[in-house]
């Protein structure tokens, strides 16, 4: 199927007083109708920037896109207007934010947030609105959305809330949404509710769905393919059975073992190690630091390029093999 | 919510009971604070004695203190100030007449204030840290730097003598008549109160620009005028009716110097001219008016904020 979503070589930078950083370093990827791909990396790997510059939300003034291409339903992104960009957020492209607590306005009621958001976009009278705002609290299982659509924010918890983000972005029943981090701020018990909540939304809406995460059981519930980030470069990208199963990438494993098992009594590995310094765009593998398979190897730009090492398994270790063997 | 509404209103109307009640007793006193027998010193040296006994009567200044009082109290009770001495008019009738225009001119100042120090606010603050943004500051610091007075005169030679734009005096015929002769004076005012707004406005706007609801909306999809009025303008002003709640004593008190030099027929005129005669019962009259006037804009305030923000709990 053709990819909704299509990411090539992506550059941004951020640039500060101090200095630049390129939180995103050549990244590729692409998000296909229907399906759920899982942007997964440690904290700082970039994930955020890298969703935020395909609706063009990079932090102003520091961020920029420098290189490379966002295609959307075959459409190039960076060339679009800010007028273009403005009527392609919450109507093509949705949005949910990792904080449900600070991301809705706390002066407005929410059946209000949901008639502002459906009245931009489309012409719909108020009275309608309200209607289809009530509809779609319904639809995100909020209980007697008849009274709670006019509810201020505070007057809800944090699954509630996030419900409302969610039903926010798929107003207007968006082709492609992008969730960042979008239960890391709630509960353990809530956070699965959210999660199914998405599923069954993106059965019904038909909708693709890029969600952030550095949580690997997000990942292994929801998602289709991953695409691991480290440092802004993508390491692997395969489809999540292949992930868990094989990875062929020395991080991706990293990141599997430090996952803690509940069964197990394993102490929870980590990664020992942070991240490089990402003011200079790194030319090599930038775990190299942190990797015990490393060798002199993979301080090379050309052996640690993405490259297809299984059928629809991308990976850019160099030691894919030895990795494989050992997961 | 309208329950919650009411029930706040009234606890703080009977807090205003034991307020009310000690200034009516500050403002008591005013005639017997002054050295000397006050009904001499309100007639002046030209006074006979048969004056003197006949306003001392008249004003009950023989009687003990604490039944002076009580007279007072019993008269404020009733909604009687008592009688000017020198106009020969009803304390009540003078400030009632006068109340409206003092209203008008401390409400015109405050509207107008907003009216220049919002978009100042926001231009400073989405251009932070720029020359505009600094000259607007260093603008501030002059506004607040200069006495008012001396503010007023200035804006009269220039727009009433030289260039005869507006009037130098009065108060005109009907509410365009008041906009128009009231105009220098609110701008006066507004040139030492914008300030004071305009700084904690600007910080305010600056970090609702960069909290994440705004962020959401963008991602909502929202345009961006519909972002700064609905979301940033609208989360950022609360804090300013609070200031100008706040600074509502100090607007009073400066209407009356504005008043005076614009001769506007307000409750500072009218304060400056009952100081100047000494009549003592105009004075204690409007001590008291402009005493419930402040408590009463601040819980105007409490109010306007309670509803502007939907998260203050007005208990
Ligand atoms: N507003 C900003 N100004 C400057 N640098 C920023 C800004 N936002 C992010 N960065 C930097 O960009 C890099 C990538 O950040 P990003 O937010 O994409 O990370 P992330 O993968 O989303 O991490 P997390 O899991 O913590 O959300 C980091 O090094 C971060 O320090
Ligand atoms: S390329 Fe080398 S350093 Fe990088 S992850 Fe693979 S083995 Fe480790
Ligand atoms: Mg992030």
């Amino acid at each position: 199927m053709q990819p909704i979503l299509e990411v090539d070589s992506l550059k941004v930078v951020l640039q500060t007083k101090q200095r630049t950083i390129h939180a995103v370093n050549n990244v590729t990827f692409h998000v296909r109708t229907g399906e759920t791909v899982g942007l997964v990396g440690e904290s700082g790997s970039g994930k955020s920037i890298t969703c935020r510059s395909i609706l063009q939300l990079l932090p102003t003034p520091q961020g920029k896109v420098v290189g490379g291409g966002i295609r959307f339903a075959g459409k190039d992104l960076l060339s679009y207007s800010k007028k273009q960009m403005q009527e392609l957020r919450g109507r093509e492209i949705g949005m949910v934010l990792q904080d449900p607590m600070s991301s809705l306005d706390p002066v407005y009621r929410v059946g209000e947030q949901l008639v502002e958001t459906l009245r931009t976009h489309t012409k719909i009278s108020k009275k309608d609105a309200w209607q289809k705002a009530v509809e779609l609290l319904r639809l995100v299982g909020i209980p007697s959305p008849e009274k709670r659509v006019h509810d201020y924010p505070h007057q809800m918890s944090g699954g509630m809330r996030q419900r409302v983000m969610i039903a926010l972005a798929i107003c207007c029943d968006p082709k492609l949404l992008l969730a960042d981090e979008p239960t890391t701020a709630l509960d353990v018990t809530v956070q699965d509710q959210v999660l199914s909540l998405m599923k069954e939304i993106q059965q019904r809406l038909g909708m693709a769905i890029l969600i952030v995460t550095h949580n690997l059981g997000v990942v292994a519930e929801m998602c289709d393919r991953v695409v691991v980030l480290y440092a802004g470069k993508v390491m692997e990208t395969a489809a999540t059975s292949d992930l868990f199963q094989t990875p062929r990438h020395a991080y991706t494993l990293g990141l599997i073992h430090s996952v803690p098992r509940i069964e197990s009594e394993e102490k929870l590995e980590g990664i020992p190690g942070t991240l490089p310094d990402m003011s200079h765009a790194i030319k090599c593998c930038p775990f190299r630091e942190r990797c015990s398979f490393a060798t002199s190897e993979c301080s090379f730009d050309e052996h640690t390029q993405l490259k297809e090492v299984a059928p629809g398994h991308w990976s850019a270790c160099f030691h894919h093999e030895r990795v494989c063997t050992q997961a | 919510m309208e329950i919650l509404r009411v029930h706040f209103i009234l606890q703080r109307l009977i807090q205003l009971i034991p307020v009310v009640f000690g200034i009516s007793i500050v403002s008591f006193l005013i005639i017997h604070l002054i050295p000397g027998d006050p009904a001499s010193i309100m007639l002046g040296s030209r006074a006979t004695p048969e004056n003197v006994q006949q306003l001392t009567a008249q004003m009950g200044l023989d009687k003990p203190l604490y039944d002076q009082y009580l007279i007072f109290l019993q008269n404020l009770v009733q909604g009687d100030l008592g009688k000017s001495i020198l106009l020969k008019q009803s304390v009540n009738t003078l400030i009632s007449e006068r109340l409206g225009t003092t209203f008008f001119l401390v409400m015109y100042a405050s509207v107008l204030s907003l009216l220049v120090s919002i978009p100042i606010a926001l231009w400073s603050a989405m251009k932070k840290d720029s020359l505009l943004d600094n000259g607007f500051r260093t603008l501030s610091i002059f506004g607040l730097a200069m006495p008012s007075f001396w503010i007023g005169i200035l804006l009269m030679l220039l727009f009433s003598i030289k260039i005869k734009l507006f009037p130098v005096s009065g108060y005109g015929k009907n509410f365009i008549g008041h906009l128009y002769y009231l105009f220098l004076p609110a701008l006066t005012i507004t040139c030492s109160l914008a300030p004071v707004l305009v700084r904690p406005l600007r910080s305010k706007i600056i970090n609702v620009f960069s909290s994440e609801y705004i962020e959401a909306a963008r991602a909502r999809g929202l345009k961006e005028h519909q972002i700064i009025l609905n979301h940033v303008l609208r989360n950022a002003i609360s804090g300013t009716v609070t200031i100008l709640g706040v600074n509502i004593g100090w607007l009073l008190g400066g209407s009356i110097v504005i008043e005076t030099i614009f001769s506007v027929p307000g409750l500072g005129q009218l304060l400056i001219n009952s100081i100047l005669s000494r009549d003592y019962p105009i004075i204690q009259g409007l001590v008291l008016v402009f005493a419930i006037l402040v408590i009463v804009v601040n819980l105007l305030t409490d109010l306007c904020y309670a509803w502007l923000d939907p998260r203050v709990d007005l208990e």
